[in-house]
């Protein structure tokens, strides 16, 4: 992923222009953005052929149920291994289970029944404050701290984990530029200073402060307009082809789970219902796959009608 | 005297007042922060338990300050001392804004940003004092302002138990229909609010999240909250550090001297005073008209005045809590063995004349029956209608015993009077006889006659100075100025001179200090 940009060159990338988000929609598509084709076309996307599947479960749901306080059972009988590296997308409607499922992984949640296994460890015999450090956490509002710098704020974990102060201060430079922020100019910002596409790469530097081998991800880019999401996403997918973490999105986003998933995961009404590889997805015979991409397919095709919003059009035609 | 010239000439008063009122604010919130941020922690963390604690500290709320005050006043070391029972009142007044805010300040805290703190792996611990409390502290300041405003104005009531502060000035001036007094305590009260006010509301706005700002002054926001923490800390430090001076300095050679809240009172206290200036180097400050014997008693107690006059009658009953008794002399051994035991006051010697209840009947009609006695008036009341107070009708040494002691009979249940109206109700003839007070100025205007006790059934209340312990070890000297005025004041003469007072409208002052020369002592 490109690291920020010239030194003395404005905060974040001009050209892509899409941290500008809100001066962006009049704005002629930028080069940088994801292009549909390729969102189309999966076997280019490079994510996919870069991550071979080492076949070592590092997240494995065995037969978890899960009921809500409410008595409404959210999750039933839910089975599911992920592999070491590979980036699985939690794929469904909204009330799916998806969030539920994701939250169960590092114990935000309790399931009703059944195990979630955690690097070999029924997460029931973690610390949950261990697991929880093990494993990085991104949502979509972000939630980063605002009495906090965008510094303190990527700092959080490592100080919870007892760094040494010149090592936390190293690693902050670091994190934003892994995530392509100018440390010079935002590490002394604090989050009300920043727009949604940089808040949300702050957040994602937050969650890979303490190098956690899982990533956990909850609709990380929802918030964000469209161009911005398209390169946040896309900076994010070169990011974890070198980084190799063992990743957890849940998004209702077709095109995302495509561009960003190594398999994908359909939910529906708390159950898993198929996986596919994600280069499958789009084209697959799967009826319940095929009946969710022509939903989409639809809306998008009648996106398409409106003059006002001709940037849905390409994506799913 | 205008105000300006009351305020220059009682600055230095005025001031330790407002100090003792910063000090009593200062402890006050001091408390309630340190007992309503833990249990608004509490409301905001386990639901269940904000009905019970809320809802207490909104029945403490409901409780009008003069009656809380009265309901600590019997228990047992908290109300031995005016300023316990002010500050416990204060605490218990500010608690529920303080509760109430933190409780609203955590709940407030985004679910988002609580969701992010734990899925990072924060204990709960940590995510209250890195996130929670830093978040809500805004609003947990605004409750602090708030309930410090209130503690502010509320404080005033607390010189109604003796507590002092800035309210003493208001009731004294109450009580002497001065607004000068009245104001001295209103002003600074006031004025302390507005500044507690503003500045706790500049430390709030600071203290916004969204007030933080990279741009503006780089690199100077954690100044800014260092800043804004030093203030809260120095604002706290000024209320209580100005309190401790206000009640430990400047006193040396200064002697405060009392009074209650009636005419005969202050020129008792006026008295005191002019044969101390006369006879010793004492500097004498003067704090009339405390609202009653429990204030002056406090006063005493927290060293906020060094002498006043009270009735021995009084004390054995009102303060020692000890039942009725007549024998004057033992009343006085009692009260003096007892007030140098229990509180360190040295009771000195009666100044003379005795402020008991008194029977009184029109002259012409002593004189006409020749009567000058209670059992001799006992064969002609059958025909008499009596007048009396409402006080004297339910008092332990009123009229049930009066009535049993003489075996008097009235035509009729007597008249239930207002105490300014009983003599003219005498002289306009609608009763026949009344009982009044002893040394009444119109008992000297007037022609009437006070019919003698005869058989002692009014107990002594007679006149006595008393003195801190601590006040006569330090100056020695007024023992001997105070004692000078042993038996110089007979009833005669306090009715004189309250009628003077009282009836004439004249100068305190100015009667004080005839009388005195009059007896050869100043």
């Amino acid at each position: 992923m490109a690291v920020y940009p010239r030194p003395g060159a404005p905060p974040f990338r001009p050209a892509a222009s899409g941290h500008y988000a809100r001066h962006s929609f009049d704005t002629p598509r930028a080069s940088g953005l994801a292009s549909p084709r390729r969102v189309m076309n999966p076997s280019d996307s490079p994510s996919r052929a870069s991550v071979p599947l080492a076949g070592n479960s590092v997240i494995e749901f065995r037969g978890v149920h899960y009921r809500a306080p409410t008595g409404n059972t959210v999750l039933k009988n839910f089975a599911l291994v992920i592999e070491s590296g590979e980036t699985m997308v939690l794929l469904g409607r909204s009330g799916a289970g998806k969030t539920t499922a994701l939250k169960l992984i590092n114990r935000l949640l309790e399931p009703s029944a059944g195990e979630i296994r955690v690097d070999g460890r029924s997460t029931a015999e973690w610390d949950a404050i261990a697991l929880r450090r093990h494993i990085g956490y991104v949502i979509q509002e972000t939630g980063l701290f605002p009495h906090y710098t965008v510094e303190q704020n990527v700092s959080v974990t490592p100080q919870l984990e007892a760094w040494p102060r010149a090592r936390i201060r190293r690693r902050a430079e670091e994190l934003l530029a892994l995530v392509g922020l100018d440390p010079t100019a935002f590490l002394a910002r604090y989050p009300h200073e920043l727009s949604g596409g940089q808040r949300q790469r702050v957040g994602l530097a937050r969650a890979l402060a303490a190098d956690p081998p899982i990533l956990l991800m909850d609709e990380p880019f929802g918030a964000l307009d469209p161009l911005t999401r398209a390169e946040v996403r896309r900076e994010f997918q070169q990011l974890q082809m070198r980084l190799r973490k063992t990743v957890v999105i849940v998004t209702h986003d077709v095109a995302e789970a495509v561009e960003l998933g190594t398999r994908i995961a359909l939910m529906e009404a708390g159950e898993l219902k198929r996986v596919h590889a994600a280069n499958e997805f789009l084209r697959s015979d799967d009826p319940i796959a095929a009946a969710y991409v022509a939903q989409i397919r639809a809306l998008a095709l009648n996106g398409a009608q409106k003059p006002e919003s001709p940037r849905e059009e390409p994506s799913h035609s | 005297m205008s105000l300006a010239e009351y305020f220059a000439r009682n600055g230095g008063q005025i001031f330790s007042a407002t100090a003792e009122h910063m000090w009593l604010t200062g402890i006050s919130m001091l408390l309630a922060v340190a007992i309503g941020v833990p249990l608004g922690i509490l409301v905001a963390r386990r639901p269940w338990t904000s009905k019970p604690i809320l809802g207490s500290a909104n029945i403490a709320e409901t409780i009008p300050s003069l009656a809380l005050f009265g309901f600590l006043l019997p228990l047992p070391w908290l109300g031995a001392r005016g300023d316990r029972i002010a500050i416990a009142a204060l605490t218990l007044y500010a608690l529920l804004p303080i509760i109430r805010n933190t409780a609203a300040g955590i709940n407030s805290v985004d679910p988002a940003v609580r969701e992010a703190a734990r899925g990072m792996g924060m204990t709960e611990a940590q995510i209250l004092r890195r996130v929670e409390m830093p978040l809500a502290l805004p609003t947990i300041l605004a409750g602090i302002r708030v309930a410090t405003v209130w503690t502010i104005g509320i404080a005033t009531i607390a010189a109604a138990v003796g507590a002092g502060g800035l309210g003493e000035y208001i009731f004294r001036g109450l009580a002497m229909v001065n607004n000068n007094v009245i104001l001295a305590g209103a002003i600074p009260a006031a004025a302390l609010a507005i500044a507690a006010d503003i500045l706790l509301g500049l430390l709030e706005r600071r203290m916004r999240p969204e007030r933080r700002s990279s741009l503006r002054r780089p690199g100077a926001s954690p100044a800014a909250g260092l800043g804004a923490g030093a203030g809260a800390v120095a604002l706290l430090a000024i209320f209580l550090v100005s309190g401790l001076a206000g009640c430990g300095g400047e006193r040396k050679d200064t002697i405060v001297v009392g009074s209650k809240n009636f005419p005969e009172q202050a020129l008792l206290g006026e008295i005191l005073a002019q044969e101390i200036e006369a006879h010793t180097h004492l500097h004498v400050e003067r704090k009339f008209y405390l609202a009653g014997t429990f204030i002056c008693q406090q006063a005493m107690l927290a060293g906020r005045i060094d002498t006043y006059v009270e009735y021995t009658g009084t004390a054995l009953t009102a303060i020692l809590k000890d039942p009725v008794e007549q024998n004057p002399q033992a009343v006085f051994d009692k009260v003096r063995r007892q007030y140098q035991r229990r509180f360190h006051f040295t009771v000195l010697p009666s100044l003379g004349f005795n402020n008991t209840f008194a029977i009184v009947i029109r002259g012409q009609d002593a004189r006409r029956l020749h009567l000058t006695t209670i059992s001799e008036a006992a064969k002609y009341t059958p025909k008499w209608v009596a007048g009396f107070g409402y006080e004297f009708m339910g008092r332990p040494d009123g009229y049930a015993g009066l009535v049993k002691t003489y075996g008097l009979k009235f035509a009729g249940p007597p008249k239930i009077l207002d105490l300014g109206l009983l003599y003219r109700a005498l002289l306009d003839r609608e009763v026949d006889l009344v009982a009044g007070n002893s040394t009444d100025g119109l008992l000297a205007a007037r022609d009437l006659t006070v019919l003698q006790d005869d058989k002692h059934y009014f107990p002594p209340y007679q006149a006595v100075p008393i003195v801190r312990d601590q006040t006569l070890e330090r100056h020695p000297e007024l023992r001997a100025a105070i004692e000078a005025l042993a038996g110089k004041i007979s009833d005669a003469q306090m009715q004189k001179m309250n009628y003077e007072i009282v009836g004439q409208h004249r100068d305190i002052s100015q009667v004080a200090r005839e009388f005195l020369r009059s007896s050869g002592l100043a």
